[in-house]
């Protein structure tokens, strides 16, 4: 080892001690002010958090002349690309949300709160936030002795600057969020010119405030003390689970670097106690006291570690991804022989196929059959037992369609009466129309007949669109 | 009431008896005291806002001047708002223009469903399902036509059948004969010769009709001049639960014989007096679609 190697070192290590004394654990008490460092994880964070963009630009994309992806409330029809769906079909959002659920439900049993570290909007808003905050007032020695600077010009200057950006981030999000909804070219027509329904208005100022105060001032406050997801996940952890863990064993006891002193002579850890951990981290927590209700396992802190390990020279990774078991020695689980995430899986996997399933079969048209029940049947002076149906025929195109009605099923005498004239199906609404069955006694051989309602409409493109249901026909006792 | 207070610092209100007993003052606290005060003047706005104090009939108004049943008014109001084209459209067609009209049509349903569960569904079944001796509405068999014409009539002025009481007439062996000979029509067979004899030399075929289908003649514009008498030769029955007895109980007794005791009832009440021509027409398009309208 070179002599100029270990001066820069020590120096190194000195100006991380002369930093150290700034930092301390998050209390709530004052603004944390967290340093931000370069490295791996750093650039994950950024990666994850470009996701986000999706939210900004989606509402833009274009299919076949509409929106992609447009949920349109006030016509109660909701387009996903080259897929309409209704109301009716709202039952797939449960199985979506139970996706979601579960997904973070087995991400986080995997991996521990990856949601909340890279992807969540508070911590990728906040994010932002405190980078804008950084670029306009420094580092966070800085940003604290601007706080507590006499408001003068350049401070008022600054402030107001940081404040003004954070709330067009704020209206941006607000405006996206609308534009989801609303058709978004016309959205930016009408709501410039002062035309936009006042919900618009409201949900945009709505979104602006919340996030102004959630991402600029709430901060991981947001994550303490409002959010359930928090402290649900903090139960979905288990000794499996892999989360950025500080390695005690290999760290205690902490102390810092002793000038002069060589690997030999050491009676301390690794930890050289320098404070970085605690000085990125976003929440304002000590990692090192382990995992606990403030991580965000944002990683931020091995990137920090990692760094000084590398400049002290020794090994990397103090702070790294591991599971308790990993750190306590026991052997570890491989993946999948794991119940957990099996069970998950499973889950995962039968509400994917519900929504596949569902998307899969979504007819474009769709049938009800209501049978009166009062009668069930009667006679008819023919001796034959009359049925009614009231048929309700739901047009999901965005054509108005006449839809022809056929029947299948029963004895060849069966007659359809009422079906005559095609129905008059206008899109996107349920058109009634109601059709008599009659059947010749002699030709029941059931009081119970089943059958089956056939509609088919061609739509201005030409292309046929049927669906069907099966109903029953009702006698007499026999 | 001691003059010095021998417990300070305790918060008590300085009335003390018998040496020790006193009186504590523990306040609500504040922000209980808050709610209640706030509440207090939630109270005190409503009272001005809103009809509260009982003075004399009416309570006082309230500057609101809000009240259920001008509420109530204000909704109903909007509900025949709404109403209001389609029933203007629907009081200038007739029963039979309505029903070339599907969209019309599908209205008139919706609007006629309450008046037929007030006024009809009573005896004749909600649907029309019908009732032991009231007829099935939603086949296609009537005792005085199914047109829209016939049916409207019948709503409007009520229907009476009348059927002389047999006993005494005819012998009991007669009866049973024709008895058997309608159950025998109503299942498709061609009838016994003796029952067709008896039939037609006893006169019920003046009523009945030559075919015993209830028609006496056919009009060229196809609608049927009955008189109520129903179609033997169908497999419906007017009284309940049909086939032998049911035959020939109503042969002997008849229907709507005054100062016969077993004499079947059948009256229909008219609804001219009860119901607008509006809510009359609505019906007749009702019944008509119930599943047996001509």
């Amino acid at each position: 080892m070179s002599n100029t190697r270990v001066e820069g070192r020590t120096r190194a290590v000195d100006e991380l001690y002369d930093e150290s004394v700034h930092w301390h654990v998050n209390t709530g008490g004052e603004t944390i002010h967290a340093k931000r460092l370069p490295g791996k994880w750093r650039s994950i964070k950024w990666l994850a958090a470009g996701l986000w963009l999706v939210f900004f630009l989606g509402p833009y994309l274009r299919w076949e002349g509409h929106q992609a992806v447009l949920f349109d409330i006030p016509n109660r029809q909701y387009h996903i690309f080259a897929v309409t769906v209704l109301p009716q079909d709202f039952w797939m959002l449960s199985l979506l949300l139970l996706f979601f659920a579960i997904l973070l439900a087995v991400a986080t049993a995997l991996v521990g709160r990856v949601w909340c570290g890279f992807f969540c909007f508070q911590t990728v808003w906040t994010d932002v936030f405190t980078w804008i905050e950084e670029k306009l007032e420094g580092q966070p020695p800085q940003r604290r002795k601007l706080d507590k600077a006499p408001v003068d010009l350049r401070k008022a200057g600054i402030k107001a600057t940081k404040h003004l950006l954070w709330l067009i981030i704020g209206f941006a999000t607000g405006f996206s969020f609308v534009a989801w909804f609303v058709d978004a070219p016309s959205l930016w027509r009408t709501f410039f010119l002062g035309e936009a329904n006042l919900v618009v208005y409201v949900t945009v100022g709505l979104f602006t405030v919340g996030t102004y105060v959630l991402a600029g001032w709430l901060r991981e406050q947001t994550c303490f003390w409002l959010c359930p997801y928090a402290r649900i996940q903090g139960v979905m952890l288990d000794r499996t689970t892999v989360v950025p863990t500080y390695d005690v064993t290999r760290g205690e006891p902490r102390g810092r670097v002793k000038k002069g002193e060589g690997a030999a002579q050491r009676t301390t850890g690794d930890c050289i106690d320098c404070a970085q951990c605690v000085a990125v981290c976003p929440t304002g927590i000590d990692i090192r006291n382990g995992q606990q209700e403030g991580c965000i396992t944002c990683a931020l802190c091995i990137d920090a570690c990692d760094a000084v390990m590398e400049k002290v020279g020794r090994p990397k990774g103090l702070i790294r991804y591991a599971s308790l078991d990993e750190l306590e020695g026991r052997p570890t689980k491989r993946l999948l022989a794991r119940p957990r995430v099996w069970v998950y899986s499973t889950i995962l996997l039968a509400a994917l196929s519900g929504i596949i399933y569902g998307l899969w079969s979504l007819d474009a048209i769709e049938l009800k059959v209501l049978q009166e029940r009062a009668p069930l049947y009667v006679t008819l002076s023919d001796g034959s037992i009359q049925n009614k149906y009231t048929l309700k025929v739901l047009n999901k195109t965005n054509d108005n369609l006449s839809v022809r009605v056929s029947i299948a099923g029963g004895p060849a005498s069966l007659q359809l009466v009422g079906a005559e004239e095609p129905i008059r199906a206008a899109h996107g609404t349920v058109s009634p129309a109601t059709v008599f069955v009659r059947i010749p006694r002699k030709d029941l051989e059931s009081d119970r007949v089943p059958l089956t309602f056939h509609v088919e409409g061609v739509r201005s493109t030409g292309e046929v669109v049927t669906t069907k249901r099966p109903t029953v026909f009702m006698g007499p006792a026999r | 009431m001691a003059e010095h207070n021998p417990f300070p610092g305790e918060n008590n209100t300085g009335h003390i008896w018998d040496d020790n007993l006193r009186e504590l003052n523990n306040p609500a606290p504040r922000w209980w005291m808050i709610g209640f005060w706030a509440s207090v003047l939630w109270w005190v706005g409503y009272a001005v806002l809103y009809p509260m104090w009982p003075i004399g009939q009416e309570p006082t108004p309230g500057i609101l001047g809000w009240s259920q049943i001008l509420e109530y008014e204000r909704s109903l109001a909007q509900v025949t708002e709404v109403r209001a084209p389609f029933e203007e459209r629907i009081a200038g067609m007739t029963a039979d223009q309505i029903l070339a009209d599907p969209g019309l049509t599908q209205y008139t349903l919706s609007s006629a469903k309450v008046l037929f569960g007030d006024y009809c569904s009573a005896c004749h079944g909600s649907g029309g399902a019908g009732n032991p001796g009231f007829p099935v509405l939603a086949d296609d068999d009537w005792l005085f036509g199914g047109t829209t014409a016939k049916l409207a009539e019948s709503i409007a002025n009520g229907r009476k059948g009348a059927m002389t009481a047999h006993k005494g007439i005819l012998t009991d062996a007669e009866i049973d004969t024709l008895a058997h000979w309608v159950v025998e029509l109503s299942e498709g067979q061609p009838g016994s010769e003796q029952g067709w004899a008896l039939y037609r030399g006893k006169g019920c075929n003046a009523c009945h009709g030559e075919k015993a289908n209830g028609i006496l003649a056919q009009l060229p514009d196809g609608s049927v001049v009955t008189v109520g008498a129903a179609n033997l030769a169908d497999g419906i029955w007017r009284f309940e639960p049909g086939g032998f007895e049911s035959a020939r109980h109503t042969i002997a007794y008849g229907v709507n014989q005054p100062g016969v005791e077993q004499t079947r009832d059948a009256v229909m009440p008219g609804f001219a007096g009860r119901l607008s021509e509006q809510d009359i027409k609505k019906l007749v398009v009702y019944v008509h679609e119930l599943g047996g309208g001509k």
